[in-house]
């Protein structure tokens, strides 16, 4: 999402459109991303419980499928509990 | 027209009342006490539709102003001193959310030593809290100083506060030329909120992070550059209505002047006063009167004072900067660019109430007279009436 110029915005800081805080994808301050290796998960979850922020996605089945990016906050929580090792950080680049 | 004997007190609450202001919230506080405590007896009394919140505290009156506001309601409120310092960091939330919200201040001191007379340490220290500030010289200006407030604030959607010297204008009895009810309410027109907690759903007030504060701040800034203009074209449709000027300041023979004095509140009657007389004795000295220090009208002063070969300022409050009292520092400031220099002096005065008289302005007019003639200023800051 582009950001608006001081000219465009609203004035006084006031939100137009309810329900917007979807829009705020809160993982863009992230430093470090983790990297999964599906191959190495043996889909214990332990990342899912660790995680603070939530972004360990889940399917029905109960097997990890992968991060979401739009709010993982790199904190590495994961791929430190991890005992398989199958989560590894990397710096973010933008 | 109806004319009154009103206090400075009693101007703003009979403006007030003329306004019929949608919410006001208030706590009392001396000297500005009598303002609400007479607005409280117009809304007994019938004679407005107000909805009189009555709070715990001027931090409290100020809060409930801001949701008001937010609510799309024409919001007043009145303080003082200590009132406005408790005050101090919602006038902050105020101005960042836009709210047109008006104060009728009384400049008093703040504590500590605790004092309750008149200077201006408390309308300076919320000087960069967002607020549009204005002076008023006397009864009549504090007035008609409270309707323009109303037009001001709600065309820039910044708050706004008016300010009378206390004790010298809030408690002093003077003559008022009043407008009918119904001039003001055709001068000020109706309110229409640009946005409103009920009209549709907003939100007001969210956290505004390192992506957006920095670009809301801007906005800020230039709600108040858009400010000085608005001062003035609201001044003129004033003037031409009802005869008198205002504006973002008062040019008193400053044409021909070489030394200017400038003041803001009640001490510009005595100045006034002060200039006349050493006019008679051919003596090129102007005065010039400070409405608006917030915003600084910088450029026009720049116009004005640069012209001079002395400016000399009366402060009444401090800076701790140790460089002398703030509109001194302003207007040092504002003339630095200018293309010639004017001499500036400061002058620190009537601190905690202490009385300035016709005497102490003449004597420092004439000590200007004399730094006019050896071009040069021994002390740049000096102080008025205090015991060395
Ligand atoms: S890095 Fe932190 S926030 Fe991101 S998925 Fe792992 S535990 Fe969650
Ligand atoms: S903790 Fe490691 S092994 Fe367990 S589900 Fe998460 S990534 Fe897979």
């Amino acid at each position: 999402m582009a950001l608006s110029s001081w000219k465009e915005l609203p004035i006084g800081t006031i939100i137009t459109e309810p329900g917007n805080a979807r829009e705020f994808k809160t993982g863009d301050w992230r430093s470090q991303r983790p990297i999964w290796d599906s191959e190495k998960c043996i889909h214990c979850l332990f990342c899912f419980i660790y995680c603070p922020d939530s972004s360990i996605k889940v399917n029905e089945e109960g097997k990890m499928t992968g991060i979401d990016l739009d709010y993982c906050k790199g904190c590495g929580i994961c791929a430190e509990e991890c005992p398989k090792e199958a989560i590894h950080m990397e710096i973010e680049k933008r | 027209m109806p004319i009154r004997a009103l206090t400075g007190n009693e101007a703003m609450a009979e403006a007030m009342r003329q306004i019929n202001p949608d919410v006001v919230a208030a706590y009392p506080i001396t000297p500005a006490t009598e303002i609400v405590q007479l607005f409280a007896s117009f809304v007994a009394d019938g004679c407005v539709d107000t909805e009189f919140v009555t709070v715990e505290s001027e931090h409290s009156a100020i809060a409930a102003c801001i949701g008001a506001s937010g609510a799309g309601a024409r919001v007043m409120t009145s303080t003082s001193s200590q009132g406005l310092a408790l005050m101090h960091e919602l006038l902050y939330v105020a101005a960042g959310l836009r709210a047109p919200i008006v104060i009728c201040e009384v400049n008093r001191t703040l504590s500590s030593p605790i004092n309750i007379h008149c200077d201006h340490s408390d309308t300076m220290g919320s000087r960069e809290a967002g607020w549009i500030q204005i002076f008023a010289e006397d009864a009549q200006e504090a007035y008609d100083l409270t309707l323009q407030a109303i037009k001001i604030s709600e065309e820039v959607l910044l708050p706004i506060m008016i300010s009378t010297d206390a004790f010298i204008i809030s408690h002093c009895m003077q003559r008022v030329d009043m407008l009918e009810d119904s001039e003001v309410q055709k001068f000020i027109g109706p309110y229409k909120a640009a946005y409103s907690l009920f009209d549709k759903t907003i939100t007001i007030g969210p956290l505004d992070l390192q992506d957006y504060y920095f670009e809301h701040k801007r906005q800020e800034i230039e709600a108040m550059w858009k400010t000085a203009p608005v001062i003035e074209k609201v001044a003129q449709e004033f003037a031409s209505k009802f005869g008198r000027s205002y504006g973002l300041f008062e040019a008193y023979k400053t044409e021909d002047a070489e030394q200017v004095i400038v003041a803001c509140g009640s001490t510009c009657g005595t100045t006034r006063v002060v200039i006349d007389n050493l006019r008679e004795k051919g003596i090129k000295i102007g005065l010039l009167k400070l409405y608006a220090m917030r915003p600084f009208p910088h450029q026009k002063l720049k116009e004005v004072l640069s012209k001079a070969k002395l400016i000399t300022v009366l402060d009444r409050s401090v800076s701790m900067s140790t460089m002398g009292g703030p509109v001194y520092i302003e207007l040092r400031s504002a003339l630095y660019d200018a293309p010639k220099h004017p001499l500036l002096v400061d002058y620190i005065y009537g601190l905690g109430g202490r009385d300035i008289d016709m005497d102490q302005i003449t004597d420092i007019a004439l000590k200007g007279e004399q730094i006019i003639k050896d071009n040069k200023v021994e002390k740049p800051v000096q102080y008025v009436g205090l015991r060395e």
